[in-house]
């Protein structure tokens, strides 16, 4: 089990950047279909916020990845005494 | 004869260390704590918090009628669109107010903290009841109501970490999950109270007159519940385990670097957000609010129908939230939150696909079905020469079934008439269907009560007294907050892009909450850390 939590950290750590590009790139697709003429229907203060939200949870994911890498999460505290 | 063999000098310690801690805790939670008064200690903690959810989710449940008050009448579905964004911002700042308020609750202490949060999440959901509308005051409407709802976000970013940290803290120690469960149903009965109190408003007053005003009444009666919250929760003393730390001179003096610059504990906030609370908040928020969102704006059902479903749904699933608390006692906090995702992932297609299919009337029997006369109106568009002429026909089918067919064709005094698509809106079910989307419904908040029954108790045990408020708080409002609040908006934006069905938009709870599962299942412990006294 803990070679698995080990190597999946490696999952965690793609998947941090790969899934703030995906929104990035998906914020770009969406924004640039809409008519730039017609200001209510733009969304893009909408992807801005969701970029801006998703960004430091992305990289929190990264850091989780990176934890369990390197062993972080092999063995769990008992109680939070040990914290 | 038997012979007892003598312990080792560490097993000796251990047992006698056990004890001690055991005994000590026990003396010290007998003395702070007479037996009876733990049902008080959550009757008003339970109180406030479900006042501080009603406030917050009358937004949501009012958010077509809300966007109609603060955007322009020709704003259309990006008025819906955009009142979700700011009732979704009110999400996003909650994880600010965990930070802000997690730490005055490790610092000056439970009971004033969340009295405070009290206050600014009652006065910010009075004075959205008074703001104008675009009519009166333009664009200043949806910036005031954004502010307000970004004060009502922090304020309950601060509100739920103290109010499960304090119960719990107050609990016997095998019986936490049972204690906390109670603070665990407040969320679905302030959802329940919102949407109770709002569909009362709407039958006294009648459909115009409360689409006019009336949707201020249960903003503004917010703060009658305000004061009478406040009033209980003065009453209330300091968690024990808090007082005895203030006491010892323990507490901590910088709960947030404590929290998240210390590897051991920020690596345990990590694991609570990825594998417990990211996936409980999707759940959540697609059982309650995306499918109440899902049956009046995709199925186009009845205003009061897809509330009254809601409210049959919750009625019947609340006292699961207690079961599964209880329960997770026993068998531990794990397997029974990661179960509620599964059984998720696996049904919401299917459950979300008969909502579509039991609503179509191109799949009803219309053979004998009634058409009223149908009701005309013309009405001319401001500063020009044409008008709009409605035309709405009432449909009755023999089951019971009803709905409207609506056309909004505008009559130009230069190109004749330009005809609309055909709208079918305002539904009302048959008897069997009503009470099928019931039991699906029931069935989803079922899978909320799973995840969610359990999850207080599970992050109160996480992380150590001194920094309990601020560590648990945060991964909390991230999950539940931040992926679950933006359910609504997410999936709707998601399923306006072309190509996109009705049901694109659950492939993101669906998504998040397979990601949580898989390293719940992987990373997460079961077992229970029975002594939080540290």
């Amino acid at each position: 089990m803990n070679i698995l939590k080990k190597f999946l950290g490696l999952v965690w750590m793609v998947l941090g950047p790969v899934a703030m590009t995906f929104l990035f790139l998906q914020a770009v697709d969406k924004v640039g279909l809409t008519h730039t003429d017609i200001e209510r229907t733009n969304t893009m203060l909408q992807w801005a916020i969701i970029l801006f939200i998703f960004l430091p949870i992305s990289l929190g994911l990264m850091i989780f990845g990176f934890y369990a890498w390197k062993g972080e999460y092999d063995k769990l505290p008992d109680s939070s005494e040990e914290i | 004869m038997l012979e007892f063999q003598k312990p080792t000098v560490q097993v000796a310690n251990w047992i006698s260390y056990v004890y001690i801690r055991k005994t000590k805790y026990f003396q010290f939670m007998s003395e702070t704590l007479p037996k009876n008064n733990i049902f008080k200690v959550i009757g008003a903690s339970s109180l406030g918090t479900l006042i501080e959810w009603y406030d917050f989710y009358i937004f949501g449940s009012l958010a077509v009628i809300i966007g109609h008050q603060l955007f322009p009448e020709d704003a259309g579905a990006s008025a819906l669109i955009n009142t979700l964004a700011i009732f979704a911002a009110g999400f996003i700042v909650r994880p600010f107010g965990a930070l802000v308020f997690g730490r005055l609750g490790d610092l000056i202490g439970r009971k004033y903290t969340f009295l405070l949060t009290l206050v600014l999440m009652g006065g910010s959901t009075f004075f959205i009841g008074l703001i104008p509308s675009y009519k009166t005051i333009g664009y200043a409407a949806p910036i005031l109501v954004l502010v307000l709802r970004l004060i009502q976000g922090l304020a309950l970013g601060g509100e739920y970490g103290g109010a499960a940290t304090y119960v719990a803290e107050h609990a016997p120690e095998n019986r936490r999950g049972f204690f906390t469960s109670w603070i665990q149903t407040t969320a679905t009965l302030g959802l329940f109270l919102s949407l109770g109190v709002i569909v009362i408003t709407k039958n006294i007053l009648g459909a115009d007159t409360f689409g006019d005003w009336g949707w201020r009444i249960p903003f503004l009666l917010s703060i009658v519940l305000v004061v009478v919250s406040v009033y209980i929760r003065m009453k209330m003393h300091e968690s024990p385990l808090f007082s005895k730390l203030k006491a010892e001179g323990n507490i901590s003096k910088n709960p947030l670097k404590e929290s998240f610059n210390n590897k051991a504990n920020f690596k345990m906030v990590l694991l609570a957000l990825f594998g417990a609370t990211m996936g409980q908040g999707v759940i959540w928020y697609t059982g309650q609010f995306y499918a109440q969102s899902f049956l009046e704006n995709t199925c186009k059902l009845d205003f009061n129908d897809s509330r009254y479903i809601l409210l049959w749904g919750i009625a019947f699933a609340t006292p699961f939230f207690v079961v599964f608390g209880a329960w997770s006692d026993k068998v531990g906090r794990k397997w029974i939150m990661l179960c509620g995702m599964l059984l998720g992932i696996i049904f919401y297609r299917p459950i979300y696909q008969t909502f579509l299919d039991d609503t179509d009337p191109t799949k009803m029997d219309m053979s004998a079905a009634t058409f009223k006369l149908p009701k005309i109106k013309h009405e001319l568009i401001a500063g020009t020469p044409d008008s709009l002429h409605t035309s709405i026909t009432q449909v009755m089918l023999t089951n019971g079934t009803s709905f409207s067919k609506v056309q909004v064709d505008t009559v130009s005094a230069s190109r004749g008439v330009l005809p609309a698509k055909e709208v079918i809106r305002d539904k009302i079910l048959s008897k069997p269907v009503f009470w099928k989307f019931v039991g699906l419904i029931f069935f989803q908040i079922l899978l909320v009560t799973m995840v969610y029954g359990p999850i207080a108790a599970f992050l109160v045990e996480l992380f150590p007294t001194k920094i309990r408020y601020t560590s648990m708080s945060l991964p909390y409002h991230i999950g539940n907050g931040v992926f679950g609040g933006l359910v609504p908006f997410i999936a709707t934006l998601i399923a306006s892009f072309a190509g996109s069905t009705p049901l694109s938009g659950l492939w993101y709870p669906i998504g998040i909450a397979t990601l949580s599962l898989i390293i719940g299942t992987i990373y997460l412990s079961n077992k229970k850390d029975e002594h939080i006294n540290d």
